[in-house]
């Protein structure tokens, strides 16, 4: 089963936490904005880079470590046309993400709740 | 670990570039015909030129299977005259476009386009795209031929525009040019053409290139070229984390073809009709909730759920949702929106909802957010628009129809959130623009001056495409012009004789582009340098403009390329192609204000201002002005509009279409 948007951004988030109590630090460059264009499943992506050939702008490169994702080198690049997503071979390897400052938002129409990407 | 800084985190360190880096190795490649630009236009143009015989070679920028403003997909077709359900001649199509921009068209191309993009679509659907509802999915509804099974667009009388099935439409091309044996070369970034004896004005017998991942220089040889690449998305506005979303063109578009169509010689016209087009700075996903393009017809209400009216040209109210696909009496048929034509008459324009939603706003008739409604449609209409058309449309199918289904909308009881834009852009249905027409125009208007073999005014070059050619459309122009194309450059290609490139050209060439690897680590990036290009065209190139302004634009340009310009790094091969491309945008830029230094008056139907020359379009300056390059001077000339109607050629289009259309 596919997991969902939620389930992926927790997978990340518990990744950071692993990360977090480093005691390391590095002078590195500002995180560019958007992050993160699409969100990859490690679980299910096999490291095809299919994504990678078929993106029209090399927002990514192939992952040093062979059968891992692609590295997001180009976020700021992309142009949201949700190709890599539509042409992946493996159902749910990759998960298109808005921008945060532009996700769509929608209302119900008989309780008026409104809800967001 | 998928984001760098996940990865420089882990590894304390940047990745080391993944290709192998082979700056200034030559690749020769020899084709007959080589095409310039992989989007539509260009593959149509390879398979068609493959099909007439002639060995074809590919440049695209990024990987032709999906490149391109096109390359995600498509949901209708313009000017599909000739289908068996058709109102509309090929004839009275190219008039009404005619009139519409009061002559500041491509007649010739609209009338090539009338005549045969339904022939196009007829390939397009051997090849695998469909363009039939072959499931009865729709049987009976209004905008369905049950006999053809075709569905109509906008218009639902006249049967000229076509909804169709074209999320596919790149990769079933793309099969079909491997199937023909097109030698397709991905991530380069073609750079200059090349001329015989290395002279400007002279035949095209090829271009050089660089491949964006290893540096590698590339010299395409070839008996003729076509030029099929995009517009120029970053020229006006460089904010791509802000405005790619909304954005009908990806950053390679720069414009690449024109700048060394330019550098070569060839004439263009219209230049000084291109102007920053639109960008969407809030939550505004293309197409997001708006009742205009692939949304025509979906009913706004507003917070309350008070539905915004419709209404026809004349002022009308329109009653019924049925009526809004309909021409109003006192109309032949309707154009539709996004074919390069930015100000309509009445005659020939869609029915629209309520342009004067800023004051019904201001007024507190409506309320803030608007919503699209498409629970008040009928189902058919409704199933239709978000599920075939939003679900086929580049742009829409997985940002807009994946993802937020998968979120959860059903547009069964939800209702989609127009974008909080500033008040003015209501007034034009595509609110995700930004901007209202004719602004959101972008670089529609100018290309190259074509004859009709589509054939620009150097030997040997062709052109193709809704950027190159000037203003000639959308989709489905461009499908159909490269197929015309394709098929006029294999038939060139058959009586040409072989050229050698000049050497002393491609030396010159390569010392060019790979300056910037001279300052590694020094100097500034590719960022920067499109940061202040976008800069100097918002000052200097603005709506408004006169001499002085245009030509302070001209110096500084030139000042930035002997100085900050001059003296730039690059990291890898990939941040040199972005730089070239930089330079392209810089000239592109420079073309624009001569274009507009031309032209010494003011134009209403071109959205072109000079300040010093405030007449709203004399009648003596109703023409067109093209221009070329001759060494380093701009030389121009005046044109006739019908200029495709005069001798040389025949008098009518029916005539000229019959004799060039023809191999």
């Amino acid at each position: 089963m596919k997991p969902s948007i939620k389930t992926i951004r927790a997978c990340i988030k518990d990744n950071k936490e692993i990360i977090m109590p480093q005691e390391k630090a590095y002078a590195i460059p500002n995180v560019p904005t958007p992050t993160a264009p699409v969100i990859f499943n490690p679980e299910i992506c096999n490291g095809c880079n299919h994504c990678l050939e078929i993106c029209p702008v090399d927002v990514f490169i192939p992952n040093p470590v062979k059968r891992k994702p692609p590295i997001i080198l180009h976020p700021e690049e992309c142009w949201y046309c949700g190709c890599c997503v539509n042409d992946c071979p493996l159902q749910g390897a990759i998960t298109f993400n808005w921008a945060l400052q532009q996700r769509g938002y929608w209302k119900r129409k008989d309780t008026g709740e409104r809800f967001q990407v | 670990m998928t984001t760098l800084h996940e990865y420089m985190i882990k590894e304390g360190h940047a990745p080391e570039w993944p290709y192998p880096v082979k700056y200034g190795e030559e690749k020769k490649i020899v084709s007959d015909v080589l095409v310039i630009g992989g989007g539509i236009a260009g593959c149509h143009a390879a398979v068609s030129a493959a099909k007439h015989g002639a060995k074809v070679a590919v440049i695209d920028r990024g990987n032709a299977k999906r490149s391109g403003m096109g390359g995600v997909g498509v949901d209708h077709w313009h000017g599909a005259c000739t289908n068996p359900c058709s109102k509309v001649t090929p004839e009275d199509y190219t008039l009404a476009t005619i009139e519409c921009t009061r002559g500041y068209t491509n007649g010739l191309v609209r009338y090539i386009i009338a005549s045969e993009g339904w022939d196009t679509l007829l390939d397009s659907e051997k090849m695998g795209m469909r363009i039939r509802d072959v499931d009865d999915e729709f049987k009976g509804a209004a905008f369905r031929d049950d006999e053809t099974k075709l569905m109509f667009a906008y218009d639902y009388k006249s049967r000229h525009m076509l909804k169709v099935w074209g999320h596919n439409h790149k990769p079933s091309l793309y099969k079909e040019m491997k199937r023909l044996g097109v030698d397709t070369h991905n991530r380069i970034v073609a750079t200059s053409l090349l001329t015989e004896k290395g002279k400007q004005g002279a035949r095209v017998i090829g271009a050089t290139g660089v491949n964006t991942r290893t540096g590698e220089f590339y010299i395409f040889r070839a008996k003729a070229t076509i030029i099929a690449t995009g517009s120029a998305g970053r020229l006006w506005q460089f904010a791509p984390q802000l405005t790619a979303s909304s954005s009908m063109s990806d950053l390679n578009n720069v414009g690449m073809g024109h700048v060394i169509g330019w550098n070569a010689g060839a004439e263009f016209v219209q230049m000084e009709e291109s102007g920053p087009g639109g960008f969407g700075l809030g939550y505004a996903p293309y197409s997001m909730g708006n009742p205009g393009n692939t949304f025509f017809g979906t009913p706004i209400v507003d917070n309350n759920g008070k539905e915004i009216p419709w209404f026809d040209v004349f002022g009308q109210e329109i009653k019924t949702q049925e009526d809004r696909f309909v021409p109003s009496p006192g109309q032949p048929f309707v154009l539709g929106i996004g074919i390069g034509v930015n100000n309509y008459i009445d005659k020939y324009f869609l029915n629209d909802i309520a342009t004067d939603i800023p004051e019904r706003i201001l007024k507190g008739e409506l309320v803030l957010p608007l919503y699209a409604d498409m629970t008040l449609m009928p189902e058919v209409e409704r199933r239709v628009i978000y599920g075939m058309m939003v679900g086929n449309e580049g742009k829409t199918r997985i940002p807009i129809y994946d993802t937020m289904t998968k979120a959860g909308f059903n547009p069964d009881k939800d209702m989609l959130q127009v974008p909080i834009n500033p008040l003015e852009t209501y007034r034009f249905n595509n609110y995700w623009i930004g901007v209202p027409f004719p602004a959101a125009r972008g670089m529609g208007g100018g290309g190259f001056l074509v004859d009709w073999d589509l054939r620009t005014t150097l030997e040997g070059l062709y052109a193709a495409g809704g950027s190159p050619i000037f203003n000639s459309g959308c989709h489905g122009e461009s499908a159909t012009t490269g197929r015309y194309s394709g098929r006029k450059a294999a038939a060139y290609a058959r009586t040409a004789t072989d050229s050698i490139a000049d050497r002393k050209q491609i030396e010159g060439e390569k010392a060019r582009i790979y300056a910037p690897l001279k300052h590694r680590g020094s100097g500034i990036g590719w960022m920067e340098i499109n940061a202040a290009i976008a800069r100097i065209m918002q000052d200097y190139c603005g709506k408004y403009k006169n001499e002085t302004t245009l030509k302070l634009g001209l110096r500084l340009f030139k000042e930035l390329r002997e100085t900050e310009g001059s003296e730039t790094y690059v990291a890898n091969p990939h941040e040199l192609g972005r730089l070239i491309e930089c330079y392209s945008l810089i000239s592109l830029g420079e073309m624009i204000m001569h274009a507009s230094l031309v032209r010494k008056a003011s134009s209403k139907y071109l959205d072109f201002y000079r300040l010093d020359y405030p007449e709203l379009d004399p009648p003596s300056w109703q023409k067109f002005l093209p221009m070329k390059l001759k060494g380093n001077k701009v030389i121009s000339r005046e044109l006739p509009f019908d200029y495709h109607l005069k001798p040389p050629y025949a008098s009518t289009y029916q005539e000229n279409y019959k004799v060039h259309c023809v191999i």
